[in-house]
């Protein structure tokens, strides 16, 4: 690692770089490719049309499946007719969800660790009863995609109606109840108690609450979900192409549902276009993809389309939610208290369940900071609207914007500048290994040099004094902050514990060529994160090859070493930790050959560009491509017995922390135009800690990407019901997404504490934009309507919401 | 009634005639018939842009364009403009920028880009923004593409200028 | 999703494609640049028999200007709008509008006959069209005919083209010195559909809005030609008295229905605060 990186930039200088050496033991340190801003390999051919998406691929005897979906939110199938689609043109076959349940055995989202949790038995096809409008009723499978089209039209099914519940309030009341089974609708319950709020709150100077809403997302991932199930009843044995996050979990639960054995379970997911945590469900529309392949013997092919992904594709995020916050006069922030309810569809999604992000609400509100008392009150309810499950940056937006609301409220009314706020209450730098109230623990965050280093880029107190003339001319900018913490790396405590086949170990293979390349097989997979990317920078580094020469593997369950694929931002901590130890050994066993065929000791050799090197002199010895060429076709000039060893595994798991926090900072500058509410983006500024930054040019767009994703949920975002659970806006016409022209340029910055968890040091970085952008969006937006006593709480922050609270209309 | 109609197009410079069923739209074709697999279908009703591809010329929406109205059409895709050259400087400029994450949008953002080059070589970043502004990318910020666009109008504008 | 299967035929003249949609009747759709059209068949929101591109027919393409009158034929494309420098010169609304419809990629394709035939309340043409007092030939099978731009649209995506018949042309009156023209509108995103706008038209004569036109998009079932809102300007010279006025009236002649984002009472505040803009930019 790059001494000066690390040392220009860690929070704790005194600690010497070689604590967490990227060499080999007993060889030079090497600068390598960590920290280097290299283009991605793999993006050229992405750039060229070239790339393999799943629905790229051709397969003889393909068929593919259209699903006939639940007109109606919540109803009884009476009757379901499928006579006529069976024969029409081109049709293969058509099921409904009894046939399927034979080949299928259902299941439920349900955690152990999450306790009480409860949600009930799913099939791939809704039998008896259909809970939302978009949920797979049966399956037409055809020659053609249009064909089972045209038979799709065909089924005829009678329904009777029943009663819907569309509003969280409803459903946590409890009149209409969705599974009577469970008696009401409660699907998971959480209180968190400090003890001592009320105390807090009793004593405290300043008392501010507020409510805030958060309309329901979804992830828009431009390649819809693809399952491409080719069964071979001769071997018994199934191989899915599918752009799933995570195909080893994937392996786990076909091999339960359909009964084959893992082993004959391979999961391929080559190019995938966008993840964001829609691509690592257990859906059943692909569920029955994979049956629908079992029961005809051949490939089946299920592609969502974009308005059936409106209401398939797990929606996230509504939220309604009551805070308050005490504080003393001195403006030390004592006590949060936190009421969250959360509607999430009538199904608890399995495996990793729809408790989780209320769950996360609970844990990450008040992070950033240092009050000693919080007291959190949780409810997730069923409705009949789409399934919610984790999205990018699961609960992180929620926490993060209701934590930061009610932070500038209090600043507000303390009359104390909010940056000023931040920086009395924001958990000291020096204050690590630290616990939340919440239980977390966090090992080092950076919460003050992240937001000194932003208020210096934003050039904060300038901004201040232009807004101050502006307003005098009725210009009317805001300027907002927003201080988080994000859960990264997560270790088994984030889901195995509970029973959930999802690794949070990951692998990482590395192998020496004949030709003195390196060939990476991990367990991480790529959405465009640049997951290869980065892997082939530490590999290079690690084993003293020139990235040229390295080549990376991932998503193929046959291939790769065993791991959990990609979410929770685990790639660069987990995966890449794994590729370096696993370069480091090979590295050493590379030196074995070499020292053997050097006849000299191996301490004495280093690997530097492709070459093997007399550490004393710098002589080059070999090159790489020598050692191959002997160890692999010359062994017999080798000692007898020795034995080169070029292929080797390591693998790696977060143990000492339940998750490896990162933090950042984000600062937002809008213009409110009063008259018609509308709002500009003038510019937006990060600055995250995401340890040891593997390639600042993939961590920067990766952060902005999420920072426009952040502000398409504060700005455009929602998933839109009528009282009957009809979504009104299920096409990509009526739900906004952000696009460019309403984009602001984003500046970012880096502050670099590496967690001493791994070597690699590396925090993720997948999610801080999105978890900060909508908070800080909010809070410029309200800093800009504060002359006017307005303010908005209701996410998206349409011109007629704004409007609203200046009085207005 | 016609429900197939045969159909001629110069397709990445060369001409190729198939018959095709009148529903089907240019990406499809191109996908499914022609194997051409680089233009991408997000949405299929107009909005997102990854079908993105030109017509005699100009850049349009794959999936509202018939097949069959090709006939007798120029048709360019992101492999015809990448085998050609004529899109190297603009993927040159994307890859060093990582104007691109997943690569889903990248063909159609690519012919929008290489098309705003001719028709508004002095586009700022506000005039790159609008030009782009109908083609998703759920990826990247779009900061890096108006950065990478950017980068190719600028060193365009230095060689006119020095010529 | 796929469209429906449908048949298709491209008729190289106008008679040719007039005899098909006689023969077809309601089960044929005329395709144009099919920017809406096949959006709605890819969506299954409608399954015509058969679809009769016009495209081919190159008499309906074309901007000139004789007898006073600017003719723009139905298939020309948006595109060709915004690059006609004869628009930019004589009808310079149309230019101020055009960069607001969709994207480079949808104006390469969609045209302006489409829009108005299609006549979306939101769209940017249908109350251009109104403001530049548009005259409307439209062909059937007994011959053509002229329509009016304020007698044209009906209701909601219902105008007064008969099924059996193709709008042929626009013919637009030129206008003689001293008038303003400003197009104004508010759309979340850059090319969505206009949440409420303004298509302006006023001769400024000695400081005193003379002809003045106010045409709205997006805030009724139709393009609306607001007459009250124009009489209240019309021989004031601009003043804060007088665009109040007019935003009065506007109140009593709009009847937007409400769109997923914003109801009726936001539409309206929006088309009044789009009125004062678009008189000071007149005036200015
Ligand atoms: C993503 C997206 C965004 C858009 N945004 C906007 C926008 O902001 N503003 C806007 O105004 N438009 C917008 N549009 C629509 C676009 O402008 C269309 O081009 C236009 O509405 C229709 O024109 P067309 O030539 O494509 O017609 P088509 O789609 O071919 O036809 C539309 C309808 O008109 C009929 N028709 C077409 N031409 C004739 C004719 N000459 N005689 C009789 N009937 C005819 C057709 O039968 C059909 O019913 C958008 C479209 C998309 C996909
Ligand atoms: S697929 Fe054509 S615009 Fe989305
Ligand atoms: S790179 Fe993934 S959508 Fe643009």
């Amino acid at each position: 690692m790059s001494q000066d990186i690390v040392n220009s930039t860690t929070t704790t200088p005194v600690a010497p770089v070689v604590d967490r050496p990227l060499q080999a033991p007993g060889t030079r340190p090497q600068t390598g490719y960590i920290g280097k801003s290299e283009p991605r390999a793999n993006a050229k051919r992405l750039l060229q049309g070239r790339g393999s998406y799943t629905d790229d691929l051709r397969f003889p005897r393909l068929a593919q499946v259209a699903y006939f979906r639940s007109p109606h939110a919540h109803a009884k199938i009476k009757k379901l007719d499928l006579s006529k689609a069976r024969v029409a043109p081109g049709v293969i076959a058509v099921v409904d969800g009894y046939a399927v349940r034979d080949i299928c055995s259902p299941w439920m989202g349900v955690l152990s660790h999450l306790k009480g949790i409860r949600s009930p038995l799913q099939f791939p096809l809704a039998i008896e009863r259909a809970r939302w409008q978009g949920e797979p009723v049966a399956a037409v499978v055809a020659e053609t995609r249009a064909q089972a089209e045209d038979a799709r039209d065909l089924v005829e099914a009678e329904w009777e109606e029943l009663p819907v519940v569309v509003d969280m309030r409803d459903a946590l009341a409890g009149q209409t109840v969705i599974h009577e089974e469970l008696g009401d609708n409660i699907c998971f319950h959480r209180e968190l108690d400090t003890g001592e709020v009320d105390a807090a709150f009793a004593k405290a100077d300043c008392v501010v609450e507020e409510s805030y809403s958060f309309g329901r997302h979804t992830g828009v991932c431009l390649e819809p979900r693809i399952i491409l199930a080719d069964y071979n009843a001769g071997e018994h044995s199934l191989t899915v192409h599918h752009n799933t996050q995570s195909p080893h979990m994937m392996q786990q639960l076909f091999a339960k549902h359909f009964d084959i054995p893992e082993a004959n379970i391979q999961v391929i997911a080559k190019d995938v276009g966008g993840g964001f945590g829609i691509k690592v469900h257990t859906y059943p529309d692909e569920m029955c993809t994979v049956a629908l392949s079992i029961m005809l013997r051949r490939p089946v092919k299920f592609v969502a389309d974009r308005m059936e992904s409106m209401v398939s594709d797990i929606h996230a995020r509504e939220h309604r939610v009551k805070i308050r916050l005490a504080a003393d006069k001195a403006g030390n922030i004592l006590a949060f208290d936190l009421d969250d309810l959360t509607a999430i569809g009538p199904y608890s999604v399995y495996p990793r369940t729809s408790g989780i992000e209320g769950n996360q609400v609970v844990n990450l509100t008040g992070g950033p900071y240092k009050h000693k008392q919080y007291r959190a009150k949780l409810d997730a309810v069923f409705t009949n609207k789409n399934v919610t499950c984790q999205y990018r940056a699961v609960g992180h937006p929620i926490a993060a914007a209701v934590t930061e609301g009610i932070v500038d409220a209090a600043a507000i009314k303390l009359g104390i500048d909010p940056a000023e706020f931040r920086r009395r209450n924001l958990i000291r730098d020096d204050a690590y290994p630290y616990t939340f109230p919440s239980g977390i623990r966090f090992e080092k965050l950076s919460h003050h040099k992240c937001l000194d280093k932003l208020l210096e880029i934003m050039d904060y107190p300038a901004l201040r004094a232009e807004q101050a003339a502006l307003r005098k001319k009725g210009i009317h900018r805001g300027i907002g902050l927003a201080s988080i913490i994000e859960v990264t790396s997560p270790s088994a405590a984030f889901y195995g514990v509970g029973g959930a086949p999802i690794s949070a170990q990951d692998g990482a293979t590395l192998r020496l060529d004949v030709s003195g390349m390196v060939t990476v097989l991990c367990g991480v997979t790529e959405q465009g994160q640049g997951t290869d990317a980065i892997f082939g920078q530490i590999a290079a580094t690690a084993v003293g090859v020139s990235l040229d020469k390295v080549r990376v593997l991932t998503g193929d369950t046959r291939v790769t070493p065993y791991g959990g694929g990609t979410w929770a931002s685990r790639g660069a901590g987990i995966g890449g930790e794994a590729v370096l130890q696993s370069g480091k050994a090979l590295k050493s066993n590379i030196l074995d050959v070499a020292a053997a065929m050097l006849n000299v000791k191996k301490v004495t050799l280093d690997i530097i560009d492709n070459t093997i090197i007399d550490t004393t002199t710098g002589e080059k010895k070999l090159p790489l491509a020598e050692v191959g060429r002997v160890a692999y076709f010359r062994p017999d000039t080798l000692p007898m017995n020795f034995q080169s060893e070029l292929t080797v595994t390591r693998h790696f798991v977060p143990r000492e922390y339940a998750f490896t926090f990162a933090n950042g900072v984000q600062g937002s500058l809008v213009e409110v135009d009063p008259d018609t509410g509308f709002i500009k983006m003038l510019k937006h500024w990060c600055v995250g800690d995401c340890g040891t930054v593997i390639n600042p040019l993939l961590v920067d767009e990766q952060t902005r990407g999420g920072i426009v994703q952040g502000i398409g949920g504060a700005m455009f975002e929602e998933c839109m019901y009528d009282e009957r659970g009809q979504m009104l806006n299920a096409n990509l016409a009526d739900y906004l997404v952000p696009m460019s022209f309403e984009m602001p340029d984003i500046v970012t910055a880096h502050i670099e504490t590496p967690t001493k968890t791994s070597e690699l040091g590396a925090k993720g970085a997948g999610e801080n934009g999105t978890a900060g952008a909508p908070a800080a969006i909010m809070n410029a937006i309200n800093d800009a309507l504060l002359p006017f006593n307005a303010k908005v709480r209701d996410m998206p922050f349409t011109p007629e919401r704004v409007l609203k609270a200046l009085g207005k209309v | 009634m016609d429900y197939e109609i045969e159909t001629t197009m110069t397709l990445n410079g060369t001409q190729v005639t198939r018959r095709i069923a009148a529903r089907t739209h240019l990406v499809d074709f191109l996908r499914e018939e022609m194997g051409l697999t680089g233009s991408h279908a997000g949405c299929e009703h107009g909005v997102c842009g990854a079908c993105t591809l030109r017509v005699n010329g100009d850049i349009v929406r794959g999936c509202l364009t018939l097949a069959v109205a090709c006939n007798g059409k120029t048709i360019d895709t992101i492999e015809g403009v990448s085998d050609s050259g004529e899109a190297a400087e603009m993927q040159h400029a994307f890859h060093e920028r990582n104007a691109l994450q997943c690569g889903f949008c990248t063909p159609g953002m690519i012919m929008c880009a290489i098309d705003l080059v001719k028709n508004k070589p002095a586009a700022k970043r506000e005039e790159i923004r609008e030009y782009i502004s109908g083609n998703y990318c759920r990826c990247t910020g779009y900061h890096a593409i108006v950065d990478a666009i950017e980068a190719v109008l600028i060193s365009k504008q230095r060689l006119g200028g020095k010529s | 999703m796929k469209a429906p299967k449908f048949a298709y035929a491209k008729p190289a003249t106008l008679p040719a494609a007039l005899a098909l949609l006689d023969q077809h009747g309601e089960e044929a759709k005329v395709l144009a640049g099919g920017q809406s059209l096949v959006a709605t068949l890819n969506m299954r929101l409608s399954s015509p028999a058969i679809l009769i591109d016009i495209t081919g027919i190159a008499a309906l393409s074309g901007i000139s200007t004789a007898n006073g009158k600017v003719r723009i034929g139905a298939l020309t494309r948006h595109c060709d709008i915004e690059r006609s420098a004869e628009i930019a010169k004589s009808v310079p609304l149309l230019a101020q509008a055009v960069g607001q419809i969709a994207h480079a990629a949808i104006r390469n394709a969609g045209t302006l006959g489409g829009s108005i035939a299609f006549a979306d309340p939101a769209a940017e043409w249908p109350a251009c069209m109104l403001a530049v007092d548009a005259e409307f030939i439209i062909a059937g099978k007994s011959g053509e005919r002229r329509v009016q731009a304020r007698d044209f649209f009906k209701g909601l995506y219902t105008t007064a083209l008969q099924p059996k018949e193709i709008l042929v042309a626009i013919e637009i009156p030129l206008l003689g010195a001293g008038y303003r023209s400003a197009f104004l509108e508010l759309a979340r995103r850059h090319g969505d559909y206009a949440i409420a706008g303004v298509a302006a038209i006023a001769k400024l004569d000695a400081g005193k809005f003379r002809d003045v036109r106010l045409a709205y998009l997006g805030v009724g079932a139709t393009p609306i030609l607001a007459k009250g809102a124009m009489a209240a300007i019309e021989g004031n010279a601009y003043s804060a008295e007088v665009v109040a006025a007019a935003q009065q009236a506007l109140g009593r002649e709009l009847d937007p229905i409400g769109d997923l984002y914003s109801a009726p009472p936001t539409k309206t505040h929006l088309a009044r605060v789009l009125t004062g803009r678009a008189l000071a930019a007149i005036a200015a």
